[in-house]
């Protein structure tokens, strides 16, 4: 078990109150598709350390940090003025902004280790970060911002909401949407510099993106998804820190990163509904519906053919229609024996009254679609089988009976034979 | 709804509902609108009309201010839009959002009271019931919780309507909105633009199909760049000019004026 040591306090403190600000945060960033931008922030805050560095001669963290704010503030309005006064789009501009002001960021770094007063030590840590170096006082201050930021969010949800759902219409409303822009983004600068001692320059824009989009998966309110992102976030930190300080030579920064990375993995497959597992699921029961309905119809069109369905057919008699095993059809005739839809003897299938009723249904769709299909778009009637295939399983039962009027209640499709009644009920 | 008293033709000398003056818009230095003049009627049904390109959503634009103009104004019951904003609804274009964003519909339509809410206030219980009012006047109340990406193109289309309508405005400028909606939505829309018109209020949408201007609208405006022509529909939407609307490549608009003409000898009047 790890020690719970004043550093792993201060460390797992820190990382948590990053991870509850960049959530909260990121989540108005990635909905406004401008994730890249905290990530260009934060590079273009360390020339603004350096140059601190360099007119104050110290390491002390408050002068470094206004410096990495102005800094920060300067790349975001150069982004503004780039878009707005040059044809440059804006993705290109916060890449120029990104690499420049680092550009910059790491020859003045370079310069600085080479001075004698430069003992660089202290400020390469912003680079990457070096969360074991907050002290008391870096925390309290990271509270007191932290706290800001919340409060300012919670005021300004409203206009936050509209500005990254609807940015025209908030200005037709007369809200200043450009003023709270601004707010948006001196926030979000904030939170890059509180970021810098604790994740660094480089990993920052993860503790922005990653708990917002793991967040958005499971929840489809904008209230929810930023209290998540803050939960994701914070837990995050504090996971990391905890791993980092029980494993030897593992940094914290990185494996924040890493801890709140998998939690994104986990919400991208196992979400309900945005997640891929649920949308593998899904259509594995869609498939498993079309073979059963297939299963049916065969058997209809058997019928059909013999003029009666008392007859039961045998397992071979159906392999021969798809090509399919016997195992294969088994299988598909299982949950159709079970809602007594199929009766069996041995081997052999028919269909029971209610059976035949769900055939009826699955033909007349495809009937009626093969008949919309050369009336409407004037196809010729060999060509509308395979379109009608994927049609009798998608259409809902309303929109046959709209189809049907719209024909005019047509008894037969193109090829003459008889289209099924409705569903008696 | 309240019954309303029915409106009575606008007097004549009454302020108009919108008014343009010597507009010209460009963006970067590509003209798009050049030196529109315009005055419209009130409780009227209007259709912007014009070829892709034509300045269309601009001109609506402009009037909301939503681009700066290089000359002219714009006046909205006599005064600058900055004034009159409360009378004013909007409908943008239904591609200019995002419509995976995590809200609900009702949510969507509440924005529409945000303007009478204020800064840093959250919309009260009372919004939230006109928004869940204006959802059921578009016919989809029974989707206000659902989220915005689970609803049809008509029925997004309904949601941006139904916030236009929580705006409570008296001038409503719509950007298209029967663009790619479904028969029924078309009809849902096309009544309830009818109950505004009712109401006496004033209806501006940009409209793109030729064949049901004269249906649905009862003044049209002909635009290509600058103003080609507005007025009745009955004497403005003329063949002479929608071919100056929309030059050499006719063949489709003769025939959906055409179409009208027959239309209208026909009896009109659904």
């Amino acid at each position: 078990m790890v020690e719970f040591s004043y550093t792993l306090r201060n460390v797992m403190l820190g990382a948590s109150l990053l991870g509850v600000m960049g959530g909260v945060v990121g989540s108005f960033a990635l909905l406004r598709r401008q994730s890249l931008l905290g990530d260009a922030l934060a590079h273009a805050a360390l020339p603004g350390v350096c140059l601190a560095f360099l007119l104050t001669g110290q390491k002390s963290p408050p002068s470094l940090l206004l410096g990495a704010t102005l800094a920060g503030v300067a790349g975001a309005l150069f982004i503004l003025v780039v878009v707005r006064w040059s044809r440059i789009k804006e993705d290109a501009a916060i890449g120029i902004v990104l690499s420049v002001f680092f550009a910059v960021g790491m020859v003045l770094l370079t310069r600085i280790q080479k001075l004698e007063t430069g003992n660089q030590s202290g400020l390469d840590k912003y680079l990457f970060g070096q969360a074991a170096t907050l002290v008391d006082d870096d925390l309290k201050w990271m509270s007191i911002v932290g706290a800001v930021v919340l409060l300012t969010v919670g005021l300004f949800f409203k206009e936050f909401k509209l500005l990254a759902f609807d940015n025209a219409f908030g200005a037709s409303l007369g809200f200043p949407m450009r003023g709270i822009e601004v707010i948006l983004t001196c926030l979000l600068v904030v939170v890059v510099v509180v970021g810098l001692q604790t994740v660094g320059v480089v990993l920052m824009v993860a503790a922005l993106i990653t708990p917002a989009a793991a967040a958005r998966q499971w929840t489809d309110r904008l209230g929810i998804m930023v209290f998540l992102a803050a939960a994701i976030g914070g837990l995050s930190g504090a996971a990391g820190a905890v791993i980092s300080a029980s494993v030897e030579r593992l940094p914290p920064g990185p494996t924040i990163v890493l801890v709140s990375s998998c939690a994104l993995a986990v919400s991208l497959l196992f979400a309900p509904r945005r997640g891929l597992l649920w949308a593998y699921l899904r259509k594995r029961s869609v498939m498993a519906r079309i073979r059963r309905e297939n299963l049916l119809k065969d058997l209809y069109l058997m019928g059909e053919r013999e003029r009666g369905w008392s007859n039961f057919v045998s397992l071979s008699a159906l392999m021969g229609l798809r090509g399919q095993g016997a195992r294969e059809i088994e299988r598909n005739a299982q949950p159709l024996l079970q809602q007594q839809l199929l009766e069996a003897s041995r081997d052999d299938l028919r269909l029971t009254q209610a059976g035949f009723a769900e055939a009826q249904q699955v033909v007349r769709k495809h009937r009626l679609w093969e008949l919309y299909l050369t009336r409407r778009l004037e196809l010729p009637s060999d060509h509308v089988h395979r379109d009608a295939e994927a049609m009798e399983h998608a259409l809902s039962e309303g929109a046959v009976a709209a189809l049907e009027a719209r024909l005019g209640f047509p008894k037969e499709d193109p090829h003459g034979r008889p289209i099924p009644p409705r569903r008696s009920r | 709804m309240t019954p309303d008293t029915p409106k009575t033709e606008s007097a004549g000398g009454s302020v108009p509902p919108l008014e343009v003056h010597d507009l010209t818009v460009a963006y970067h230095t590509q003209p798009v609108l050049w030196d529109v003049d315009l005055t419209l009627p009130e409780g009227r049904l209007i259709a912007i009309v014009g070829p892709n390109g034509a300045g269309k959503s601009t001109l609506l634009k402009a009037v909301l201010g939503l681009v700066t103009p290089i000359t002219g104004w714009v006046k909205i019951y006599g005064a600058a839009y900055s004034q009159r904003r409360s009378w004013v609804g909007y409908v943008p274009q239904r591609e200019s959002v995002d419509w995976d964003f995590p809200t609900s519909a009702l949510d969507v339509v509440t924005m529409g009271t945000y303007g009478r809410v204020g800064w840093l206030r959250r919309p009260s219980r009372r919004h939230r019931e006109l928004a869940l009012s204006c959802l059921e006047k578009v016919g989809i109340s029974e989707l206000a919780r659902r989220q915005i990406s689970q609803l049809s193109g008509g029925q997004q289309q309904r949601v941006f309507l139904a916030r236009a309508l929580a705006q409570e405005a008296k001038l409503y400028l719509m950007d298209e909105p029967f663009a790619g909606v479904d028969a029924t939505t078309e009809q849902a829309v096309l009544t309830l633009l009818k109950e505004l018109r009712h109401e006496g209020k004033t209806v501006v949408a940009v409209h793109h199909d030729l064949q049901t201007v004269g249906q649905y609208f009862d003044y049209v405006v002909l635009l290509n760049m600058r103003l080609v022509a507005a007025g009745p529909v009955a004497t403005t939407f003329t063949h002479e000019n929608l071919q100056l609307t929309y030059g050499g490549r006719l063949t489709v608009l003769s025939e959906a004026a055409e179409a009208f003409l027959a239309q209208r000898s026909a009896g009109k009047e659904d």
